[in-house]
């Protein structure tokens, strides 16, 4: 009995004989593919790769090799993560002031320098807490409490309050920044998540943000937000900007973003004659 | 003949062998991505370097899988690979990651990576294997880049986010073609690609 064995290269099928068949009955590959596997050989490597035992010391291995791979990694380079999504943060927020420039500047040093304050608001628009920008940059609020941001540039004072909402696709947030009156826009900044490429995402472009400048908050004393209406349409008691073509429900988004996110501080912003420092 | 069979690895898939439109792999991804070119670009180079580095991980491996667990274990590699590279962006290039955001998490669902690994990573060397990834990658992102750049053109009238058609186009009435932007438009762009490239390679057409 010399019989040998052969191995199908494509698919593994094995062929005991003296010489290898013509074709692979299993996947019809030609006889060059089969290569003769060497006598004994399966048993000095004595190990079935096939067999039940086999197949799950090799997945448990192969499962714990890459938990252990992704949590070291996750371990290593959470620091560095997490300081990159801090200056992330402090840029979008830096951003709502057109007075700043960021183009190869140290954000986290302006930051520093031009926010002076965060005042944590209660509902009644009363400061309940102080802040230090930078120690205390990463305080989670409570539910009710609003975090205002306060910023001194060229002087002149802005507040700057941040916006969560939804687009089309996923979440939409951003800043606006405020003038001392607490009532005239000074500059806007938007980021999303997954809105449309070319359509909704155009919520970052200086174009779509530029159009919130000088926009009012309040009409007689009471808060009537940003209208973002198509063009054409005029938006009835409230300051208007123009809505994105092909990223209406982003645009949408937008405008309910600011009334919603907005419409809390209202007490806040009725105070506009006292509380400066 | 070791050179040829090199060539044939790198080169194949950017014509005769392209996974995109001879095997018609990674269809999905080319509908997300293609509406303008520096995603396309982005995407097109994510792919071309994972697929390169899992084909050698796998290539390196594949005496030790067992059969009949192989492609959890070809699904549990990328997914290992792409989260790997996905936390490195985060830290050490945190402006490219975030504008990767969604399509790096896509890559693990690209077709192409699994048939690679598949039918070329689990039967090769690892050069072989290596070569055979850099090729398919970037025989995808030709693909890519050739719907985006049609696509951004016509239908925002920019590429790379620059307007390159004047804007005294508009004013004597041309007007952008929204249908560009659908993702209906892109499967027809790549079906027009087929189209003029099986009736260049005869061969390819099938009877």
């Amino acid at each position: 009995m010399a019989t040998k064995k052969y191995r199908c290269k494509v698919c593994g099928y094995i062929h005991e004989g003296d010489k290898a068949p013509d074709k692979c009955p299993v996947c019809q590959a030609p006889a060059s593919e089969f290569e003769l596997i060497e006598d004994g050989g399966k048993a000095k490597k004595g190990i079935d790769k096939n067999g039940n035992a086999y197949i799950m010391v090799y997945t448990v291995a192969i499962v714990v090799v890459v938990a252990l791979l992704l949590s070291i990694t996750s371990g290593a380079l959470k620091s560095r993560q997490n300081a990159n999504v801090e200056l992330d943060k402090k840029k979008q927020i830096l951003s709502s002031l057109p007075a700043v420039v960021l183009e190869g500047a140290d954000a986290a040093k302006l930051f520093a320098d031009d926010i002076q304050h965060i005042y944590i608001l209660n509902k009644q628009g009363d400061v309940i807490k102080e802040l230090d920008p930078v120690k205390d940059f990463n305080y989670a609020p409570a539910a009710d409490e609003l975090p205002i941001y306060m910023a001194e540039v060229n002087s002149e004072t802005k507040w700057i309050i941040p916006m969560n909402g939804k687009g089309l696709w996923g979440a939409i947030w951003g800043y606006i920044a405020l003038n001392d009156d607490r009532n005239t826009v000074d500059g806007v900044f938007f980021s999303h998540a997954s809105e449309t490429p070319g359509l909704g995402s155009n919520i970052v472009t200086p174009a779509f943000r530029d159009q919130f400048k000088g926009k009012e908050l309040m009409k007689d004393g009471k808060f009537v937000s940003i209208a973002v209406m198509k063009a054409g349409q005029t938006a009835q008691g409230q300051d208007q900007v123009d809505a994105l073509s092909g990223g209406t429900i982003t645009s949408k988004g937008v405008e309910s973003m600011l009334y919603n996110s907005i419409a809390p501080y209202e007490p806040f912003l009725k105070k506009a004659a006292g509380l400066t420092k | 003949m070791k050179n040829d069979r090199f060539r044939e690895a790198l080169l194949g898939p950017l014509n005769k062998n392209n996974p995109v439109v001879v095997q018609v792999l990674g269809i999905c991804s080319a509908l997300a991505v293609t509406v303008q070119l520096k995603p396309a670009i982005v995407m097109g180079l994510s792919v071309t370097i994972i697929v390169a580095l899992s084909n050698v991980i796998i290539s390196l491996m594949r005496n030790t899988i067992p059969n009949n667990v192989r492609i959890i274990v070809q699904l549990v590699v990328v997914a290992a690979v792409v989260t790997v590279v996905s936390e490195i962006l985060k830290a050490f290039a945190y402006d490219v990651s975030v504008q990767l955001s969604v399509y790096i998490g896509l890559i693990i669902t690209n077709c192409i990576l699994m048939g690679r690994l598949e039918a070329y990573a689990m039967s090769n060397k690892p050069w072989d294997s290596f070569l055979d990834g850099l090729g398919n990658g970037l025989g995808y992102s030709w693909i890519l880049i050739a719907v985006a750049f049609v696509r951004e053109l016509f239908g925002s009238g920019k590429l790379f986010g620059f307007q390159v058609i004047p804007s005294s186009f508009y004013e004597a009435g041309y007007v952008d073609n929204g249908l560009m932007m659908m993702p209906s438009m892109a499967l027809i762009l790549v079906a027009c690609i087929i189209w003029i490239h099986r009736s260049v390679n005869k061969d390819l057409q099938e009877k």
